[in-house]
């Protein structure tokens, strides 16, 4: 799908602006232990980031993670308890959120219901002072981008939720932020809106050339939009890379099984197959199904089971198969077969399991 | 009000008629006030009415002390509403946006003095006046009617934070408004009306007290005062009579203003979310 998002002038403005601007850093964003307790509850524990300028950057993580919270340190909602919040290189630890160069997206668009959707989005420039000319000139321009022509004159309660969407990211960006902070902003679309959005998102991103940072928990979401993501569990930054690196070289069993899922190899288990008692992850994708007694693939590791659970899902199947040391596998199988009847396995046969020596991810901790 | 006659059934008579004798003890007095405002006989309260005039309008605003009254009790009331409107938002604020050790005692502290009899209250003040050797004055007055009009203002305004969506608060910072701007451009048109029905309500607690303002006042005499004196004199009865009337008038359309404010639903913050 090709983005919708218009933004012949609006670029033009940036240029400009980035010619004035103070030199441009490596770093948009940077945390050095920053750690922020309530009480005794450290939302955040003595986190380490480094944001890049320019990257659509995603902190995924489960409610309660700290995402969030590093969210609003960021924008300036909330102070660090500890550590220091560099902003394209400035201190800006203690600054309140008006005197920092970066800007919004609610969760709950936050928009402001006694003004129309243009004085919404004029409002930065109304508290900088434009003047009324160009603050309407502008309105148009963002209306354009965000593909809502026409509707300065609305109410924010007259709007659908995906047009209130719009009207968020335009008034934030309208001040033409070097960093956008999106704090779930997809949550409350439905699915369908939700995928369009995150088309024009990244789209968006990559024509203004300004860093996203956006938080959400939905992992398929982060994988799809992301340059990288960091990875929150429990206040601490499990780990932080592209989608790929993610997903395909995990590096604890939280990130192995909270973006997508992962079969955990332990023990005894561990132990017959690679001679060491690690903990393993090991993606079902990557398992094939063959029958018993077929010689697995040269360099391939193999142990039998029994299936005892079948979901057909259209574009694959999942099995689940009890080995015969009583460990569950989950195993996926892409349906490239020729008819309905012939699936790989059904319930309740014994079967093969075999796949790759680097499929196994061994992880730390 | 809106209400749903179609769905409702008709009350038994006994209900209707318990209904109408209440109505009518609430306020038949008040027409009894208003029908002796016209009467010729200036002594008291004679019934059939001996003749209708309207010369007590005439002599009620000629008097100066009814004036004088009338421009000292509009003063306070004024007074002790914007105190009331300033410091009822501030506490609002505070005790609705922080958790602060005595959040819940200050609340309560707040709501007391219209929990109070107003007796108490005014022992209290003069009291504590006296303790201080402060002379009663004007201010002395304003100082005791503020002590419950910060009630209704702190209320109102508090019951409309709780429904406000905190994250435009954000928002508005977010896009760069200082602490200043964010008040007047996103919280005040949103507090707004709370704060003119507490205001208002403030304005009318003030305007026709009396027992607090009988232990505060010096010589000055504020319109509730002045009335009260007016009944033990013999003569010219039907002045008290007329001045009540525009009291009323002045009085309740605001009141019944206010109340429409505050039980309109709509405007309400974050309803769009």
């Amino acid at each position: 799908m090709t983005s919708r998002l218009n933004n012949g002038r609006f670029k033009r403005h940036r240029v400009q602006r980035q010619a004035m601007s103070t030199p441009t850093y490596e770093y948009a964003v940077v945390f050095e232990q920053v750690t922020r307790a309530f009480g005794e509850v450290k939302a955040v524990d003595a986190v380490d980031l480094k944001i890049r300028d320019g990257e659509f950057f995603t902190m995924l993580g489960p409610s309660g993670s700290g995402k969030t919270t590093c969210l609003r340190m960021i924008a300036g909602f909330d102070r660090p308890t500890a550590g220091v919040v560099y902003l394209h290189g400035a201190n800006v630890t203690h600054l309140p959120p008006y005197e920092r160069d970066v800007n919004t997206v609610f969760q709950d668009y936050a928009l402001f219901p006694h003004m129309t959707v243009g004085d919404n989005i004029a409002y930065g420039l109304k508290i900088r002072k434009v003047n009324k000319a160009e603050r309407q000139r502008r309105v148009e321009e963002m209306l354009e981008l965000v593909q809502l022509p026409g509707y300065a004159a609305r109410k924010p309660s007259q709007l659908s939720g995906g047009q209130r969407q719009r009207v968020a990211l335009a008034r934030a960006l309208i001040n033409q932020p070097r960093v956008l902070l999106l704090d779930e902003p997809l949550g409350a679309l439905d699915l369908k809106l939700r995928q369009q959005m995150q088309v024009e998102l990244k789209s968006l991103q990559q024509r203004l050339g300004i860093t996203f940072i956006f938080v959400t928990h939905d992992q398929e979401e982060a994988l799809s939009m992301s340059d990288r993501i960091a990875v929150f569990n429990q206040g601490r930054v499990e780990q932080i890379g592209s989608p790929a690196e993610i997903y395909e070289q995990p590096q604890t069993a939280f990130v192995a099984t909270f973006v997508g899922t992962s079969n955990m190899i332990t023990g005894a288990l561990a132990q017959q197959l690679i001679g060491a008692d690690r903990v393993c992850a090991l993606r079902p994708e990557k398992i094939h199904l063959s029958e018993v007694g077929a010689p697995p693939p040269p360099g391939a590791l193999a142990v039998d089971g029994v299936v005892f659970d079948v979901d057909y899902l259209g574009l694959f199947t999942r099995y689940r198969v009890r080995l015969d040391d009583g460990a569950e596998m989950m195993v996926v199988q892409q349906n490239l077969l020729k008819s309905a009847t012939d699936v790989a396995a059904r319930d309740g046969e014994r079967v093969r399991l075999h796949w790759q020596r680097e499929h196994m991810l061994e992880l730390r901790g | 009000m809106t209400v749903k006659s179609t769905s409702m059934e008709r009350a038994p008579w006994g209900v209707s008629l318990s209904a109408l004798l209440v109505l009518l003890f609430l306020h038949v007095p008040i027409l009894i006030i208003f029908l002796y405002a016209f009467t010729t006989d200036e002594g008291g309260f004679t019934f059939p009415l001996p003749g209708l005039t309207l010369k007590w309008f005439g002599a009620a605003l000629q008097r100066t002390d009814f004036w004088e009254a009338l421009w000292l009790s509009v003063r306070v009331a004024a007074l002790a509403t914007g105190a009331a409107l300033v410091l009822g938002t501030l506490a609002a604020a505070a005790v609705h946006r922080s958790r602060f050790f005595g959040r819940e005692v200050i609340s309560l502290a707040l709501l007391l003095p219209i929990a109070l009899p107003g007796i108490v209250t005014g022992i209290a003040l003069r009291a504590t006046m006296g303790m201080f050797e402060i002379p009663f004055s004007y201010w002395t007055i304003v100082i005791g009617h503020a002590t419950f009009c910060v009630v209704t203002v702190y209320n109102n305004v508090l019951a409309r934070f709780r429904r406000t969506a905190w994250s435009q608060v954000e928002a508005s910072m977010d896009l760069g408004a200082n602490g200043f701007q964010t008040f007047r451009y996103i919280l005040l048109p949103y507090l707004g009306t709370a704060m003119l029905a507490g205001g208002v309500l403030a304005f009318a607690l003030s305007f026709d007290e009396i027992i607090v303002t009988t232990f505060t006042a010096g010589q000055q005499q504020t319109l509730p005062i002045w009335i009260f004196s007016q009944l033990f004199r013999p003569r010219e009865r039907p002045v008290t009579n007329v001045v009540a009337i525009l009291v009323v008038l002045v009085m309740a359309l605001p009141i019944l203003y206010a109340h429409r404010l505050t039980q309109r639903a709509d405007d309400t913050m974050g309803q769009n979310n």
